[in-house]
């Protein structure tokens, strides 16, 4: 969706797209930052020559839910699903970052962990799989990290309502 | 293999807690000690053995918060102790979380300044700060921002720095003893907020730095009011020189404890002065600038040994090359506007509002459903006082932003604690803590 006031940006962006790859996956610039779109069952594969190319840290992971934005725009061949999981890596050598962006299906919403390459991936991962529900296969202690143990749902999911849950304080009356 | 979630509808949700030591697998064990080093299971199985006595009823699993002075808010350790010697540690988090990520779908572009400043409330400039930039990068102005306003969210960020350096002076003393540098360390950080209430209105979350630019400009002489906390300020750097640096007693404190070698740091995302007190010269105000610090001269400092003490001289040392950043952004600060005159993204002068139809449109509509940001997804990162801020923003071409997530680094950077903790004494996890300086509200959001 173009918007009228900003035309340029949403154009700019839209030309900044040459299309070129990445270890065999699309490589996008988007606001002049390197995004590379990763199937999944590429994952760790892609992520493990990444790393192998210097980007040594991993600077954040965190996931999007796209429940109801379904339309938005991704390079040809790559298929929309409802979650995706995006992974920021740093190399301090190069002073780059790089972006993986990865679509995860609602019916089956895990991935490989990143823990075996990047330890520091360990906390953040445990609060996707807190608030997404994205289960990260031999991740080694996948447990909620935000929210107690107890909670039922996934607050940052697009279908968990602000203001549903009940109120915490039961022994307090109206 | 049954799935996680699987496991969690039959309601055998697995437990945050520490595990008892018999129940470990290798694996576990190797999360704990091996990983960050990228060993194998079998030399990480042989490093577990710290020296245990025979009898396993010699060590004990306990809790230390999420009410603890000495744990900067509600941090919970539970730490598997031998005696005084801490053999295990596994932070427990979440106390504090309000889902501030989930607030921001809630929240205009234009009123999410407010959500993000009380993250890191020690630093909230710095949070306000990160969410503008990606703001203005999905909107496509970043480089039509006011010359006056990118040098006044220098001047703030900077100054930011030194007040949050300022506390975890304080704290840090508290925390080994130093009773007397607590009171000063918030009597300084204190003048540097009087400040900020001058130009702000507020000491603390001051939505002040907003897409676009800021909220105001700088009051009438505010440059002797600087001027004035550089003079001050730089005198009592050196009484706390003289008070701890050199001091044989918190050297023995702080020297060799909680060591880090820079890379278990950079395997566990570490940032901020945890990452520079590891040796590794990575300062995104130098790496991957942002705003105009290109054009001003200032070092990075780094440590050598990773311990306590390195933490605590990078961040007694950042207070004065902050001191020097903005006694050059007093010379080079420029005049003009202080936000974009652009009317989709700023409010029109009250002024204008009472003389000009155009403006009070503008004005209704920007204060009820806000501006709409094209679609798009935007990473930016800057160095707050704590090591890597960055904020990530999905935008679906509305008034909300589809996603907001903030990269807390706090929350990060206490991933470090069990391996900073291991081997050492109960009395050096409190040293250790605070010198991670970790913000509670930023770990749980």
């Amino acid at each position: 969706m173009t918007d009228d006031a900003h035309p340029d940006a949403a154009s700019d962006a839209a030309s900044d797209a040459a299309p070129t790859e990445l270890h065999g996956c699309p490589l996008r610039e988007l606001y002049g930052q390197s995004v590379l779109f990763v199937p999944r069952d590429q994952y760790t594969k892609v992520v493990r020559l990444l790393l192998a190319d210097g980007f040594e840290m991993c600077a954040d992971l965190t996931a999007v839910d796209y429940l109801t934005f379904p339309n938005r725009t991704l390079p040809d061949g790559v298929a929309a699903e409802r979650f995706e999981v995006v992974v920021n890596l740093l190399s301090l050598r190069d002073r780059k970052r790089i972006r993986v962006r990865v679509q995860v299906p609602a019916d089956d919403p895990s991935i490989p962990t990143l823990f075996d390459m990047y330890p520091g991936a360990e906390a953040m991962e445990r609060e996707v799989y807190d608030m997404f529900g994205i289960s990260f296969t031999d991740h080694p202690d996948l447990t909620r990290i935000l929210m107690p143990e107890d909670w039922d749902g996934f607050p940052l999911r697009k279908d968990y309502e602000v203001g549903k849950i009940p109120v915490q304080f039961k022994e307090a009356h109206a | 293999m049954t799935s996680i979630l699987e496991t969690i509808e039959a309601g055998n949700e697995p437990a945050q807690g520490l595990k008892r030591r018999e129940d470990l697998t290798a694996r576990e064990l190797l999360r704990e000690v091996g990983s960050v080093l990228r060993m194998s299971e079998a030399e990480a199985a042989k490093l577990g053995d710290l020296p245990v006595d025979p009898s396993e009823d010699q060590t004990m699993i306990i809790n230390m918060g999420p009410q603890h002075p000495s744990t900067h808010g509600v941090l919970r350790l539970m730490l598997e102790l031998q005696g005084e010697t801490v053999l295990r540690c596994k932070p427990i988090i979440g106390y504090l979380h309000t889902g501030m990520e989930k607030t921001g779908e809630q929240l205009t572009y234009m009123q999410g300044g407010t959500n993000v400043t009380r993250m890191d409330y020690v630093s909230p400039l710095n949070n306000e700060l990160v969410f503008s930039l990606a703001t203005e990068k999905l909107l496509g102005i970043e480089d039509d921002i006011p010359e006056r306003a990118v040098w006044m969210r220098m001047l703030l960020s900077e100054l930011n720095r030194m007040s949050s350096h300022l506390l975890f002076l304080a704290t840090n003393g508290m925390d080994l003893g130093a009773v007397s540098m607590m009171i000063y360390g918030w009597r300084e950080r204190e003048e540097v907020l009087r400040f900020f209430q001058k130009v702000t209105g507020l000491r603390m979350n001051h939505n002040f730095i907003r897409p676009g630019g800021v909220a105001a400009d700088l009051p009438a002489g505010w440059r002797d009011d600087v001027l004035r906390l550089l003079e001050l300020i730089g005198p009592r750097l050196d009484e706390y020189d003289t008070l701890m640096t050199g001091q044989p007693i918190w050297r023995e404190r702080l020297q060799g404890v909680g060591v880090i070698t820079a890379q278990e740091a950079i395997a566990l995302a570490a940032t901020g002065p945890t990452l520079r007190g590891s040796g590794v010269p990575w300062d995104l105000r130098r790496d991957q600038p942002y705003l105009r610090y290109p054009e001003l001269d200032f070092d990075v400092i780094v440590g050598s040994y990773g311990d306590a003490f390195d933490r605590y001289a990078i961040r007694l040392n950042e207070v004065r090359e902050s001191m020097k950043l903005v006694a050059q952004i007093l010379d080079k600060m420029p005049s003009g506007d202080f936000r974009i005159q652009n009317k989709k993204v700023t409010p029109p002068p009250r002024a204008r509002i009472d003389e000009s139809m155009e403006a009070l449109i503008h004005h209704f509509k920007i204060f009820t459903e806000g501006f709409k940001v094209p679609e798009g997804e935007v990473y930016v990162a800057i160095e707050s006082p704590r090591g890597e801020i960055g904020c990530y923003i999905a935008s679906d071409g509305s008034a909300t932003p589809y996603r907001m997530h903030v990269r807390a680094p706090s929350f990060v950077n206490i991933q470090c604690l069990p391996h900073m903790m291991r081997g050492g004494l109960v009395a050096d996890a409190v040293a250790v803590i605070s010198s991670v300086d970790p913000v509670l509200g930023e770990v749980d959001r």
